[in-house]
């Protein structure tokens, strides 16, 4: 055991699923190369590092980059999952997924379905969202949702280095296609990693903290504001629960059901826009299956609906922040009292 | 000693305890405590621990109220005879935060378990306290870890060298395990007392724990200076399959919890950090493999495997076998029929994990079992 990055904890879990199953490829752009490569390719590991190290151990063969081309490279790993392997497909930004939506919604996700259970189709696409890095409309947005809409693929969002290595490592073991969403904002952050491998299932929420009086149900980088905003009502004696679903689909709706009946006080921060995102998605849930506990309105802290804003100001108010979950939460736990 | 202040703080318990949050009072200001007395309950990463009173006298002021979060070492009340002013009190309180930050300086100081070789396994063993007394090796029961020993670890340091093992296949010890015996694991533990050089111990062992005590007992005799065997495995017929059926095939939070409740007398003590802990420990590639071999050495379909009675017996080493009266994994009417001369201690208010549900009296037991132990 021992403390590292989120980004070392996803680099650790790719070198020992790949030393594991000689069937894991990792494929993308700017993928190869990191320390130990020759020459130019030194340089590279994946726009964000992820991937370093791994052409020197394992070779090209087995860690391809590929040219500009998510259409191609995503329909290759699809493919190839189909027939035998286990692709690990990076895409630099999850906003860039809209030229390969048929390769993902259309076949990937259908496989299974389609033939009757007879085909797998053991696939991870790697991507990172999210705002907060000034990088503009097409390069900071939260798309879970639209993958969550989709039967037939898991969608996974870790929000710290532990669970980003359990995560990953389950969803290269897992037999069906896998969007695993990593906020490029948390690639610095630390937590304690063992250091051999190890899986955390999927549809099993992590309860980061428990308390009687609010539950907040938050999805990847915005665990840690939910956090933030708990640990500031905690001196108000506002006691709340944090829950992070880890995935959204399969989405662990007994967890977010029974804190919610405990609790009867219910604030879910997304970073995605508000129209069919988790927030609305789960505030449905929770109306439907949980009414009768509650005592005041579900309270959604998300993103406007509007593009992701580039001037700082701008992007900065775009956010959910713990100022804006904790008010949502002071709300909450005083309506009709 | 009547005009003198004292203070009560936050405890630490095991290396990685930071704060803890006061789960409530069992005295109001005014009141008179007395040494010994439980008075105050604080949540942990395990259970929620009833503290008893290291000092007697009036709760002039109570600084910490329920349900807040305190850091270790931190003033929770002020303990002084009526006599004193209000005025002394308050100058004391005041005073307190400058004195209180020293105290962090010590706990950066203090030790870490580190990963011993012991022939072909690798052990996290954590050793503390240092004394005249004999060496005293501590070894947790199944699917356990150090951490079951964290109320126990500093009472029996005081005087003496102690060991804070994890078998193979637990915590932080790799699962290097070819049969998953109690034997094999009772020679991986001789192995570490030798790459310790610890040529004698006491050996304290809480269920399966108990068992690898004994069988290490019977094949290294002379290297056992006392037995103290809390609920142990090996000595009676009976154990709960649904205990260990259950805790084998639960990898999710929700059975996790309702396993390790049948842990306890009282199961609203356990914190949910004890079921991540141990659900972060089976998620290891390799460990339920090794969890299901131990088993299967261990006990089918509710009845033990091992019988080491006999070990008990032929011991000839002082022996201490304490039980929780209300232990749902291996009950207490084992402790009955024992050989002569080994002291029984029941524990009415307890389950299978006295050491956490009533620490301070089995710290009293076994304490004073050490004591006597190495007076022989």
């Amino acid at each position: 055991m021992s403390v590292k990055s989120y980004r070392q904890a996803l680099n650790e879990a790719l070198h020992q699923e790949m030393a594991r199953d000689p069937h894991v490829i990792v494929i993308g752009e700017d993928i190869a190369g990191g320390a130990g490569a020759s020459g130019q390719q030194d340089a590279w590991g994946g726009a964000f590092g992820v991937t370093k190290g791994l052409l020197g151990a394992f070779g090209p063969a087995r860690v391809r980059d590929t040219p500009i081309s998510e259409s191609a490279f995503v329909g290759a790993a699809v493919g190839a999952a189909a027939t035998g392997l286990r692709p690990v497909a990076e895409i630099m930004f999850v906003d860039f997924l809209g030229v390969c939506f048929d390769q993902i919604f259309n076949q990937a996700a259908k496989f299974r379905y389609m033939f009757g259970g007879k085909a797998v189709t053991p696939f991870v696409l790697r991507a990172t969202f999210g705002a907060g890095t000034r990088s503009a409309s097409q390069h900071s947005q939260a798309l879970y949702p639209i993958f969550t809409h989709i039967p037939g693929l898991k969608v996974v969002i870790p929000s710290s280095p532990y669970d980003a290595k359990g995560l990953l490592t389950q969803a290269i073991r897992d037999n069906d296609p896998v969007i695993f969403l990593e906020n490029k904002l948390l690639y610095d952050t630390v937590g304690e990693v063992p250091d051999g491998p190890y899986v955390i299932p999927f549809g099993e929420a992590n309860i980061l903290r428990e308390g009687s009086d609010v539950t907040i149900i938050a999805f990847g980088r915005m665990v840690h504001i939910a956090m933030d905003a708990a640990n500031a009502l905690a001196k108000e004696g506002i006691d709340c629960t944090v829950i992070d679903p880890r995935t959204t689909s399969p989405l662990d709706e007994d967890t977010i059901l029974e804190s919610a009946e405990e609790t009867g006080r219910v604030v879910i921060v997304d970073e995605a826009n508000p129209r069919c995102g988790m927030a609305a998605d789960v505030s449905s849930i929770i109306a439907e299956k949980a009414f009768g506990a509650l005592k005041a309105p579900i309270m959604k802290v998300t993103a406007p609906h509007t593009p992701v804003p580039y001037a700082p100001n701008l992007e900065a108010a775009y956010l959910p922040d713990a100022t804006r979950v904790a008010a949502a939460a002071r709300a909450a736990f005083t309506y009709g009292k | 000693m009547a005009d003198t202040i004292q203070p009560i703080t936050m405890p630490k318990w095991g290396m990685t305890m930071t704060e803890g949050r006061l789960a409530s009072w069992l005295v109001q200001e005014g009141q008179q405590i007395s040494q010994g007395q439980e008075f105050v309950e604080v949540e942990t990463e395990k259970i929620t621990n009833v503290v008893e009173s290291l000092v007697s006298g009036n709760i002039r002021k109570i600084i910490v109220p329920e349900g807040a979060t305190a850091p270790v070492g931190a003033l929770l009340a002020v303990v002084a005879e009526p006599t004193v002013p209000d005025s002394e009190i308050e100058q004391f309180i005041n005073s307190y935060a400058d004195r209180a930050g020293k105290s962090d300086d010590e706990t950066e100081g203090q030790a870490a378990p580190r990963v011993v070789a012991a022939g072909p396994h690798s052990l996290n063993i954590l050793s503390i306290g240092d004394g005249d007394g004999q060496p005293a090796i501590l070894v947790h029961g199944f699917g356990g870890d150090i951490g079951t020993w964290l109320f126990t670890q500093d009472a029996l340091a005081q005087n003496r060298k102690v060991h804070i093992v994890d078998l193979p296949a637990h915590g932080g010890s790799a699962p290097s395990l070819e049969k998953g015996s109690v034997e094999e694991l009772a020679a991986a533990l001789l192995m570490a007392m030798d790459a310790l050089s610890v040529e004698k111990a006491h050996l304290v062992g809480h269920s399966m724990g108990g068992a690898v005590a004994l069988s290490l007992a019977q094949s290294a005799p002379g290297r056992v200076a006392s037995l103290a065997l809390i609920a142990p495995a090996g000595i009676g017929p009976e154990i709960s399959s649904e205990y260990i059926e259950g805790f084998l095939n639960a990898d999710r939070r929700k059975p996790m919890k309702d396993v390790l409740a049948r842990l306890f007398a009282s199961s609203e003590a356990m914190s949910a950090g004890m079921v991540e802990n141990v659900l972060r420990f089976k998620r290891l590639d390799g460990v339920p493999e090794a969890l299901g071999a131990i088993a299967a050495n261990i006990a089918e379909q509710g009845k033990q495997k091992i019988d080491l009675k006999p070990a008990l017996e032929g011991a000839g080493v002082p022996a201490l076998v304490i039980w929780g009266e209300q232990d749902a994994v291996i009950p207490s009417s084992q402790a009955t029929g024992l050989p002569a001369g080994v002291q029984v201690e029941i524990i009415s208010n307890a389950g299978h994990m006295p050491m956490m549900e009533a620490s301070s009296t089995v710290n009293r037991l076994l304490s004073s079992h050490l004591a006597s132990a190495d007076a022989k």
